[in-house]
Formats: C-alpha cells, sequence, structure tokens
C-alpha cells in the first residue's frame, strides 16, 4: 500500500469538507487554506520522489483488481503534475491571504479551491477513463462556481459560456466513452491500451480517437476550440485566473498526452498528423487574439491559447525528444502563466485598473515588481536562459529533427508575436508614466478585490510572485535535472509496456 | 573564464545597492571591473599572439548538447578587448554624463548586464550558449534604449530595436539548430572542423540565409538597418559602446566566425558583398541626409557595418585583414566621435549639426580629440584609419564576380563617409560661436579620458601598425580567414590604386562636406526614401499585424455563444466526417432482425417527441415533449434489464420537468427571431451531429468482440461484494471513486447556487441602502 497516490487527492478533499464545516470562520478557512495547500504540496512531492525512485505507482481503490475496479496510477508525468498542482495551489493560497476578501470568503472560496485542486489531482491520477470524467466534473462545476463568486454581470456572461462549452465537452467525452466500452468492453486505460493493440488499426478506433480529441480540444482550448477560455478567464478573482490559467486547460492537455500516447497510437499518421495542424493553427490563432488584446488579464488569457500549441506540438510531432518538449513545456508554462496573472492581481492593487491605457508608471514607483514581471514575461516569450527558452529550443530542435519544418516556423513567428504582446504591457503598464486621471477613480472590474489594509498585505501578494519567479529562473538556469526528469516522463509516456505491466501486473494479456 | 563572463552579471545584480552608496564616483568605481577584465584578456595575448586557441569547457544542460564552452582566439579576444576597454572608457564617461540622474544605478544595471553578455556572446564556443548571449545583449540593448520610458519615441525605439533584432535572433536559433545536425555538434570548434560537410549539406542554402538573417537585423545590414538611428533615442554611452562599437558588431562578428566553415560559396560571395556594399552605400547616404549628430554617426555605423559584411563576404587573406583591420580602426573612431557628440551636447546642450560651430575656442582638448577622430574615420594618413581604407579598396578590387557594382558602391559610399567626418570633425568647432542652450566649456577629464585614449590609439596603431598586428591582428585575421596569414600592414604601400582611390574620395568628400548645407537639402527633397524605406515596410507589418489580429478575433472570438457552439459543432463534424472518409469507409451495417415491434414503437416516440421539443412555439410544450423522450428512454433502460436506472430516469426527468415549468413560467413570451436560413443552417448541423453520432454507435456495438468487464461485476456482486443489486454494488463498492466525486460534484453546485443567490441579493441590498444617501 503506498499512501501517496492516494493523498493528492484526499488531502484536497478533506481540506475542503473541513472548509465547509468552517464556513462561519474566516481564520479557520485561511489557515485551511494555506496548510491544506501546503500539505498537499508535500505530499505531491512525496508521490514524485517516489515515483521517481519506484517506477510507476498504482493503488487499487477498494481493493479491486485492475480491470475491474478503479486504479489510481502515478507515472511520471501525472506525478509532475500534480506537484504543479501542489505548487500553483500553494501559491494561490497565500496571495489569496490578502487577494480575496471576506466577500468572498464567506461564499465558499476556500472549499471550493480546495475541491477544484482534488478534481485536478484526481485527473492527473486517475487510471480509469471514466473515471476521469467524474474528475473532469468535479472540475468543472468547481470552476464555474468560483468563475461567478461574486455575481457581476460579467462575471455571469464568462461563466455561462464557460459552462456550456465545457458541457459540450463533457457531453462528447461521455459519448467517446460509451462507444469505447461498447467496442473493447472496458474502461481501464491499461486495459483498453492492451485490447486497442489487439485489435489492431481500425478505422473506427480512430473516430473514436477523433472524437476524445475534440472533447480534450475543447478542455485544453485548442483550436479551434478555445471560446470559452478567451470569454471567461478575465472576470474572477484575480486569484482564480491565475489558479485556471495554471491548471484548468493543462488538464485537457495532460489527457490528450495520456490517451494518445497510452490507447490512441494505432494511427499516429492520422492522427498525431490532425493534432499537429491543431497546434500550429492553436499557436498562431491564440497569439493573434493577444495581438487586438489591450487589458492585462485578456491578453494573458489569449497567451495560454496560444502556448497550448507549443505543448500540444510537442505531442503531435511523437518523438522522444518532441515529447521531453511537450513536457518541459507544460512544466514551465504553468509556472510563468500562473505567476502573470498573479502579477496583473498586484498591480491592480496597485493602480486599480487592468486596462494597460489607464496604467503606467510602475517602473518608475515598484521597480521590484517590474522585474519581477520581466522575468516570467519574457520566459513565456521564450527568452533565454529562462525556462520558456529551452521549453521552445527542444521542441524546435525536435521540430527540426523530425523535418516539421512549418509547425517550426510558426512556433518562432509566434515566439516573436508573445515578446511584442510581453513588451506592449511592459511599456504599457511599467514604462509609460502614469496617464493623467480624469477624476474618476481607476475602477472598471466591479468586483473591487482590493483590501481594507492596503499596505500590509502586499508582502503575502509578492510572496508567491516571488517564489514562482525564482522557480522559472531556476529552471532555466538549472535545467539539466529538470530536463532529466521530462526525459523519463516522455520514455515512460513513449513506452507504454511499463504502465500497462505495472497497472494489470501478470494479468495482462490474459481475458477474463 | 566563467567568472570572467559572468561578473559583469553579478555587478550589474549589486549594482541598485552600491551606486546609491557611491555618489559621484560611481562610474570610476563600476570601471574598475572592465579595467580587470581587460588587463586579464590582455595576460592573454601573448599565447593567442602565438597562435594558441584556448578553450575553456563548462556543463550547463548535456542532456541538450548544450554547454558553456569559451573559445578564445584571435577573433574572439579582439572584440573581448574592445568590449571590455571601451566598457570601462564608456563606464567611467558614463558616471559623469548621468551624474545625479535618478535612474543611475538602473542605468549601470543594465549597462554592465550587456558588457558580460556581449563578452559571453564573442566569446561562447558553444552554439545555443552564444545564442543565450545573443539575445541577452537584444534584451539589454532594449532596456537601455528605453532608458528615457517616459517619452514615447524612446519606448517605440527600443521595440523596434528589440522586434528586429529579436526576430532576426529567431531565425538564428533555427539556422544554429540546423547548423549543429549538419555538422554533428554543438560548438563553434565542431563546425569549424565539419566546413566541407556543411557546406555541402543538403541544407546549407537555408543555414546559411537563416544566419544571414540573424547577422543582418542585428548589425543593421539593408533592409534591416532603420532601427539603428532609431536606437539613438538611448544616452550616449549606450550610443557609443552598443550602437557602435560593440552589439552592433555582433552580426559581422558572426559572419566572420562562420566563414572559414560557411564562406567561399557563390550564396555566400554573392549574398554578402551586395547586401555589405548597398548597406554601405545606402549609410552614407543617409547619413549626409541627416542633421542630428548622433543620427549622423548612427548612419555611417550603418555604413562601417556595410563595409565589414562585404569584407567577410568576399573573403580570402586580404579582406580577412582588411576586416579585421576596419573593426579596430572604427571601434575607435567611432567611438571617440560618439563620445565627443556626448559631450557637446552635454556642455553645450547642441544636438543639431546645423546649430553647432565655433566651440573649438571655450572646448579646444575636445575639438582636438574630435579632429584626430575625425581624421581616422576619413582615412586619412598616418592614422590608422588609413590603413584600413587601403585594405579595403585592395581586397574589392580582388573581387571576382559584381566587382564594377561593387566597387561604385563602396567608392560612392566612401565619399559621404569621408564627408561625415569632415561635417562632424569640423563644423561643431570652426566658425563663429553660435547662441546655445548652455554655455560652451571644456568637459571634466571623466567625459575627455575615453574619446582622448581611443582618438590617441587611432593615431598610434597608424604610426605603429606592427603593435597592433603582432600581438592581435593577425591572429585575429588568421581567425577569420581560417588559417594563419601574414599581414604586414604598413602606411605605405607605394604608388598604387588602392591610394589613387583613397585620394579620390578624400578629395570628393571633401567638396561634399564643404557643400553639405545645399546636398542635405536636396537629399531631404528625396521623399521617396521616406515613402518606400524599410522603416514604411516596418510600420506597415505592424499595423497589419494589429489590424490581421483585430479582423481574426472579430472573426473567431465574436462575443456569441450561439457562434462559438456552433464552430465547436462544426469542428467537430468536419474533424469526423474527415476520419470517418479516409480511415473508415465503413458502411454501418444494418440488420432488422431481432428488432422487436415494442422497440420500434418507443424509438418513434422518442423520435417524435424530440421533434416537437425542436418544432414547438411553446415552452412548455417543448419542456413536456422533452420529457416525454426522456420517458422513452427510461423504458428502453426498463426493457433492457437495467429497471433501477430506469426508476432514476423518470425520477430527473419528472423533477427536470417541474423544475423548468416553474422557472419557465416567469418568463416573457416565446418570441420566433430566427430566420429560416439559420434555422436550416442550425438544423442541418444538429442533424449531422447526431447522425454521426448514431452511426458510431452502431458501428462500435457492431465491432464489440472481446469480453466486458460486466461479466465480472455480474459473477462477483454476490460472492465478493455481498450485493445482490449489480448496480449498488458497482456504485459503492466496485466503483465507489466514481461515487464519491459525483458527491463532491453535487456539494459544489450545492455551494455554487448558494454562493450565486446570496451574493447577488447581498449586493443589491447594499446598494439600496447607499442610494438615498
Amino acid at each position: 500500500m503506498r499512501p501517496e497516490i492516494a493523498l493528492p487527492i484526499l488531502i484536497p478533499l478533506a481540506a475542503g469538507a473541513l472548509s465547509l464545516l468552517a464556513w462561519r470562520s474566516h481564520a479557520a478557512q485561511r489557515t485551511l487554506g494555506l496548510v491544506g495547500t501546503g500539505l498537499l504540496l508535500a505530499a505531491s512531492l512525496w508521490l514524485a520522489a517516489s515515483t521517481w525512485q519506484d517506477g510507476i505507482l498504482v493503488m487499487h481503490m477498494g481493493g479491486w483488481p485492475a480491470p475491474f475496479g478503479i486504479v489510481l496510477v502515478s507515472d511520471l508525468l501525472g506525478a509532475i503534475m500534480v506537484v504543479l498542482a501542489g505548487i500553483t495551489g500553494f501559491a494561490t493560497a497565500v496571495y489569496s491571504l490578502v487577494a480575496v476578501g471576506r466577500e468572498h470568503e464567506r461564499f465558499g472560496y476556500y472549499p471550493l479551491l480546495h475541491l477544484l485542486l482534488a478534481g485536478v489531482n484526481g485527473a492527473f491520477l486517475t487510471g480509469d477513463v471514466f473515471n476521469l470524467y467524474v474528475w473532469f466534473e468535479v472540475m468543472l462545476v468547481a470552476s464555474f462556481a468560483l468563475l461567478i463568486l461574486g455575481g457581476e454581470r460579467a462575471q455571469m456572461e464568462g461563466a455561462i459560456k464557460y459552462v456550456t462549452l465545457n458541457l459540450l465537452s463533457s457531453a462528447l467525452f461521455l459519448s467517446a466513452i460509451g462507444l469505447l466500452y461498447g467496442m473493447a468492453g472496458t474502461l481501464n486505460m491499461a486495459d483498453l491500451a492492451v485490447r486497442l493493440a489487439e485489435t489492431g488499426s481500425n478505422g473506427l478506433t480512430t473516430v473514436i480517437a477523433v472524437l476524445f480529441l475534440v472533447a480534450f480540444g475543447i478542455k485544453a482550448a485548442a483550436f479551434p476550440l478555445f471560446f470559452w477560455l478567451p470569454a471567461s478567464y478575465h472576470t474572477p478573482l484575480v486569484a482564480v485566473s491565475a489558479l485556471f490559467a495554471g491548471l484548468l486547460t493543462k488538464v485537457g492537455v495532460y489527457a490528450l498526452f495520456r490517451f494518445f500516447t497510452l490507447i490512441f497510437t494505432h494511427d499516429v499518421a492520422f492522427t498525431h498528423e490532425v493534432l499537429l495542424w491543431i497546434a500550429a493553427a492553436t499557436m498562431l490563432t491564440g497569439v493573434l487574439g493577444a495581438a487586438a488584446q489591450f487589458e492585462f488579464r485578456r491578453i494573458l488569457s489569449f497567451h495560454i491559447v496560444s502556448q497550448i500549441g507549443y505543448m500540444i506540438m510537442g505531442l503531435a510531432l511523437y518523438t522522444p525528444l518532441a515529447i521531453v518538449g511537450g513536457v518541459f513545456y507544460i512544466v514551465h508554462h504553468i509556472i510563468v502563466k500562473a505567476n502573470l496573472f498573479l502579477i496583473s492581481g498586484v498591480v491592480y492593487r496597485l493602480r486599480g485598473s487592468y486596462e494597460l491605457a489607464r496604467l503606467g508608471g510602475l517602473y518608475r514607483s515598484s521597480p521590484g515588481l517590474a522585474l519581477l514581471f520581466l522575468i516570467p514575461a519574457l520566459s513565456l516569450a521564450g527568452m533565454p536562459p529562462l525556462s520558456g527558452f529551452f521549453a521552445k529550443f527542444i521542441l524546435v530542435r525536435a521540430g527540426l529533427e523530425a523535418g516539421a519544418y512549418t509547425v517550426v516556423g510558426v512556433a518562432l513567428v509566434v515566439g516573436l508575436l508573445t515578446l511584442y504582446s510581453m513588451i506592449k504591457i511592459w511599456n504599457e503598464v511599467f514604462w509609460k508614466a502614469m496617464p493623467e486621471n480624469d477624476g474618476e477613480p481607476n475602477d472598471d472590474v466591479m468586483n473591487d478585490d482590493r483590501p481594507a489594509q492596503p499596505a500590509g498585505g502586499l508582502a503575502l501578494l509578492y510572496l508567491p510572485v516571488i517564489g514562482l519567479a525564482a522557480l522559472t529562473l531556476g529552471i532555466g538556469l538549472g535545467a539539466q535535472p529538470f530536463l532529466e526528469l521530462a526525459e523519463r516522463a516522455a520514455a515512460q509516456l513513449l513506452d507504454p509496456t511499463g504502465y500497462i505491466h505495472a497497472v494489470l501486473g501478470d494479468a495482462a494479456g490474459i481475458r477474463p | 573564464m566563467l567568472l570572467a563572463v559572468l561578473s559583469g552579471f553579478l555587478l550589474a545584480a549589486v549594482a541598485p545597492w552600491l551606486v546609491p552608496r557611491l555618489g559621484a564616483h560611481a562610474g570610476r568605481v563600476l570601471a574598475l571591473l572592465p579595467v580587470g577584465l581587460f588587463l586579464w584578456f590582455a595576460s592573454l595575448l601573448p599565447a593567442v599572439g602565438g597562435g594558441e586557441t584556448l578553450l575553456w569547457e563548462y556543463a550547463w544542460v548535456p542532456g541538450l548538447d548544450v554547454q558553456l564552452g569559451f573559445l578564445v582566439d584571435g577573433l574572439s579576444l579582439l572584440f573581448a578587448l574592445l568590449i571590455s576597454g571601451i566598457g570601462a572608457l564608456v563606464t567611467l564617461y558614463a558616471g559623469s554624463y548621468l551624474a545625479g540622474h535618478r535612474d543611475l544605478a538602473r542605468f549601470f544595471v543594465w549597462l554592465l548586464a550587456f558588457m558580460a553578455s556581449m563578452l559571453g556572446l564573442v566569446l561562447s564556443d558553444g552554439l545555443i550558449a552564444l545564442f543565450v548571449f545573443w539575445e541577452l545583449t537584444s534584451i539589454t540593448s532594449f532596456l537601455l534604449i528605453g532608458f528615457a520610458h517616459e517619452d514615447k519615441t524612446a519606448r517605440q525605439a527600443a521595440l523596434q530595436g528589440l522586434f528586429v533584432t529579436v526576430g532576426g535572433g529567431l531565425a538564428l536559433l533555427a539556422g544554429f539548430v540546423l547548423l549543429a545536425l549538419a555538422a554533428g555538434g554543438w560548438s563553434l570548434s565542431a563546425v569549424l572542423d565539419a566546413g566541407d560537410a556543411v557546406r555541402e549539406h543538403a541544407h546549407y542554402a537555408v543555414i546559411a540565409w537563416l544566419i544571414f538573417l540573424g547577422a543582418f537585423t542585428k548589425s543593421a545590414q539593408v533592409p534591416f538597418h532603420f532601427w539603428l538611428p532609431n536606437a539613438m533615442a538611448a544616452p550616449t554611452p549606450v550610443s557609443a559602446y552598443l550602437h557602435s562599437a560593440t552589439m552592433v558588431k555582433a552580426g559581422v562578428y558572426l559572419l566572420a566566425r562562420f566563414q572559414p566553415a560557411l564562406g567561399g560559396t557563390d550564396l555566400w560571395v554573392f549574398t554578402l558583398t551586395l547586401v555589405g556594399a548597398a548597406t554601405l552605400f545606402t549609410g552614407a547616404l543617409l547619413a549626409l541626409r541627416s542633421s542630428g549628430m548622433k543620427r549622423m554617426l548612427a548612419y555611417s555605423t550603418v555604413m562601417a557595418l556595410g563595409t565589414l559584411t562585404l569584407l567577410a563576404g568576399i573573403g580570402g587573406e586580404t579582406a580577412a585583414i582588411a576586416f579585421v583591420a576596419f573593426l579596430l580602426a572604427h571601434s575607435l573612431y567611432k567611438g571617440a566621435l560618439f563620445l565627443i557628440a556626448g559631450v557637446i551636447d552635454h556642455e553645450t546642450g547642441c544636438r543639431e549639426v546645423p546649430e553647432m560651430g565655433g566651440f573649438g575656442r571655450a572646448m579646444p582638448v575636445s575639438f582636438a580629440v574630435a579632429v584626430l577622430a575625425a581624421l581616422s574615420a576619413a582615412g586619412v594618413m598616418p592614422l590608422f584609419g588609413f590603413i584600413a581604407k587601403e585594405l579595403l579598396f585592395e581586397s574589392a578590387l580582388g573581387l571576382a564576380a559584381w566587382q564594377p557594382v561593387v566597387l561604385t558602391l563602396t567608392l560612392a559610399g566612401l565619399v559621404g563617409g569621408v564627408a561625415v567626418a569632415a561635417v562632424v570633425g569640423l563644423r561643431p568647432w570652426i566658425g563663429r560661436p553660435v547662441t546655445t542652450p548652455r554655455e560652451p566649456h571644456e568637459a571634466p577629464l571623466d567625459l575627455l579620458a575615453g574619446p582622448a585614449l581611443l582618438a590617441l590609439l587611432g593615431l598610434l596603431f597608424g604610426l605603429l601598425p606592427g603593435l597592433a598586428e603582432r600581438g592581435l591582428l593577425a591572429a585575429a585575421a588568421g581567425a577569420v580567414h581560417g588559417q594563419a596569414v601574414t599581414p604586414n600592414l604598413a602606411l605605405w604601400h607605394g604608388l598604387n590604386l588602392p591610394l589613387a582611390m583613397s585620394a579620390l574620395t578624400l578629395v570628393a568628400g571633401l567638396l561634399v562636406a564643404w557643400r553639405w548645407d545645399g546636398i542635405r537639402k536636396m537629399l531631404v527633397g528625396l521623399g521617396f526614401v521616406e515613402r518606400f524605406g524599410a522603416e514604411r515596410g516596418y510600420d506597415a507589418g505592424m499595423l497589419g499585424l494589429v489590424r490581421v489580429a483585430a479582423w481574426q478575433t472579430r472573426l473567431l472570438q465574436n462575443g456569441h455563444l450561439r457562434y462559438y457552439i456552433l464552430t465547436t459543432l462544426s469542428a467537430t463534424a468536419l474533424l469526423l466526417v474527415y476520419a470517418l472518409v479516409t480511415r473508415h469507409a465503413v458502411i454501418p451495417p444494418w440488420s432488422s432482425s431481432g428488432v422487436r415491434l415494442y422497440e420500434v414503437v418507443i424509438g418513434a416516440v422518442v423520435l417524435m417527441a424530440a421533434l416537437v421539443a425542436v418544432t414547438t412555439r411553446s415552452r412548455l410544450g417543448a419542456v413536456a415533449s422533452l420529457g416525454a423522450a426522456g420517458f422513452g428512454v427510461a423504458l428502453i433502460y426498463v426493457l433492457f434489464s437495467a429497471p433501477d436506472v430506469g426508476i432514476t430516469q423518470v425520477l430527473i426527468e419528472t423533477l427536470t420537468v417541474l423544475m423548468l415549468v416553474l422557472v419557465l413560467f416567469r418568463l416573457p413570451s416565446f418570441l420566433g427571431l430566427t430566420p429560416g436560413r439559420i434555422k436550416l443552417r442550425d438544423a442541418s448541423i444538429s442533424l449531422t451531429i447526431g447522425g454521426l453520432m448514431s452511426w458510431l454507435l452502431l458501428d462500435a456495438v457492431a465491432a464489440h468482440h472481446q469480453g466486458s468487464i460486466s461479466r465480472y461485476f455480474v459473477e462477483n456482486a454476490v460472492p465478493a461484494g455481498h450485493g445482490q443489486n449489480i448496480v449498488n454494488v458497482i456504485l459503492v463498492d466496485f466503483r465507489a471513486l466514481d461515487t464519491l466525486g459525483e458527491i463532491v460534484v453535487l456539494g459544489l453546485a450545492a455551494i455554487g447556487v448558494y454562493a450565486m443567490i446570496k451574493l447577488r441579493a447581498e449586493d443589491r441590498r447594499r446598494r439600496g441602502k447607499e442610494e438615498p444617501r
């Protein structure tokens, strides 16, 4: 029995339940927020260390043998994702201490936060297709509730688009599961891999794979399925934006990685070719979308879309180095993106706006914040020697080695346009002098999460920002260990026999 | 070695703390680092001058073949000495030039970081490390150009410089990767050893072009030259250092560096000589057209960079010698002239050349320095610039192809170069004193030391060329040429064609300088330069980018949920059809055997109910018929031996209908606003999706040829699960985790609904309270 496999799900579940019990106590909820996510981070690191040391870990729920019961599986990709969820969750919790007002705490901010993390980690760890669907639902409902927390009109509008399109994804996902079960008669991922491999290349399997591709493509906000993301991510509390930006789409990307390395590898020429086109289109449309925006969080939102394209590119190229690049990119992106949203929140707190036109002068007044922005911003654009550079470099190298010149060209151009966007923010928010105020206070967003106590809390806002920026810098300057991690994760993905054997044990190959 | 390169970053990191504490001495103290570096590099001279190549290796990311190797041969040492030497002078100069400026500390942070990046660039052996430093110079240059960041032009100039150089940098990255794959190694040493393999590689042309793009953008070659003059928005020490002496030379450094491996091919010679000559000529023309002193100098830097590209393209021993000689000469005189331009600005407040005059009396030392540097720039005996110019002509004459074109452009350009040198070297100093914003007075020592030293070195190397040659230039030229060379630099080569050409450009250039005001007006009148210039292309590109972006966003992210759904479903249908057509030509098997009558009836009822729900104009009717469809589905469950699922379905359907009715009751009456065309479109997409799903379902069921895990549940529910109801055992035991998840979902939904209702209500109440006040 390896308890560490279940802990990343159990800890947030328990923390969520306890926060619900402490509904009326702000202090208890905050403490639970900090302790819960802190414990989660510790547990996730434990899990990652165990997985690194002992290989793929499996836990049979209720003691039912695979493929009949549900299994939790921690391979390196899953463990890495759980650690990233832990980091993002903890950073968000620290940030929330100041950034989330009592208004929102009173309506379940912390329980929702914990349960969202439970859903995310469940998705990363489950080895069962239908169970993945359940965790997706947990995530969806939790994120929907977090989105509307505050109840503003813009939030409602965004949330309705968010939930409608995501329900569409759920419906497709569920249908695809049904079809797959109807065809293969099993829900266990490892078992599916075995059975589909026995069937061999089969047109129907390809079509079902496409259905999964669309369902996860919506979750991951790939082209042309991303509409829900730019429609909603700029509306909630900024801490929520940061958490979503870091984690939610990446669950979709994770699912794509899992399904299209483990289960659907029978017709790579078709599925991964489609993925490659989607990757290129996603990169390009996302970055162009950002170029047309002049609001801090909207720009960042579109860049999420664009960066998803890079990750899918790694999967689509489907060479060892490309998968390494994809995994590395995910790691880099989650840290950087969450941080940029947190920084946008700090800027809002200092200046009371997200509109570039109404911001300015922060390079002069807060040089530290300017530097802290520069690190993730340049990293996002793939500038050396930050984490984003190595992520991009691996993908470019893998693409050129594989002869995929078009997509490499797109990736490079998109990198340049990303830089353009980041410099746009830099020029407007940090370099430009603060525009003369026209008498109206800067407060275009109604859900004012500015604090009652302005000065004292700022340090707590900076803390996660500094931590994440340090990680970005560290991944860049000391890329080797992270690369080795990504390499081993990719090796596990590309040779699923280890995964299958770990889950099914000696039963592999024996049909009931 | 690692410390030598990185020390600049370290000092930059502590500069914000250090500078305020040093006060007026900041420049002098910080300059100690580059001085130390200069001395350290100078100590490598004997070894390198003796023909040795020194190599330091440090691992960085070995898994990606990224190493921090440092290669010191003549070429990189020449650059390293220039960077650290001029760096020391500029740091000293800046401390005085920007004394008391509130952003002085930040300035030094970026300046020192730039210096370290530049050193890394020229010393790196690893291709990727070189690229890393390359990009770092772009970023630090960006931050320095935008030093006066509250000024919009400075911000735009900074963005422009960054965008152009980083754009080229990305091409360079792709070029490096392809180059490394072709050469089979990720270091300069490996590439230089694999020259033949690279030149014969199928990707050679692509590699060369990608590297050209990187070099041309960085070194401001036509048509990318426009960012450099705009970069003059930076403080003068930056212009002198980055945008004249060092960073802009990174591109030509790269060309010279790769010449032994990539050079000599038709593509190489043809492209580089033509682009170089064109840049040379354009730079001279635009310099004469400008009036700002720094702008003139910037364009003349463009001209010099064109010259260096030309020389890197020509190849061969003479051109290699000319390259390093010209590089050294230019760094010395142009650095001096820029710093003097800064002195004039600082001491008189003047920036426009036509508004200057008569400063020589008040500032005799500056005058002397300016004249000395200008003489070298014009290529007048006995200054070092003269030697470089002779060599340039000699190399150009040795060119086999395109010689007339290149020679004409070069001669014409150099006439302009002489004229510019004469204008900036004489115009501000002689003639009648003019009124200036500030009373002209001689600059302090800190400001004069740099330019004076640089100008004097120009004279010294001219008089004693062997001094520069033996220690350094021979080795540097050897590195450019790829094998050892014997330069034998001298002032006097006898009466020959290069000397005649040199004299010609001198005379013609002086004539132009004499008539400059008229010529400038004529050139300014040539409006086509603005209309069709490369900068116009950049502006149009940027505008186009924003327009395309806005158009695309209007098209895709248009704010209407119905279009989002439409697009999503259409994309799904499209992909499914594509997959079906290309991969799955099977027609789903259809057999009516085994279908019982009551199944047909239920199916018909469900279909009818769905049809009514879609077509009816009454909300209640739609809800009711949806309920009917749901009950039909429940019946199907019952018929297929899942009575408890059927019961659940009945419950849910009943509740849903009830709740919907309660909600819909409060809505206004239904308006049919959708035109028929749209209805048709929506219907066809719905039918396509529905049809596709039915097809797939039939197919999946038909393809079901393996045993299902459900048999295990049937067999084990009682003995292992201790329950008679299999569904219950599945829910609470076999797959209990799913149930846990669903319970969480319900809880979450409850919180969400509660928050939605309560928070809104309280908000309204609070506003209601506030309003009467």
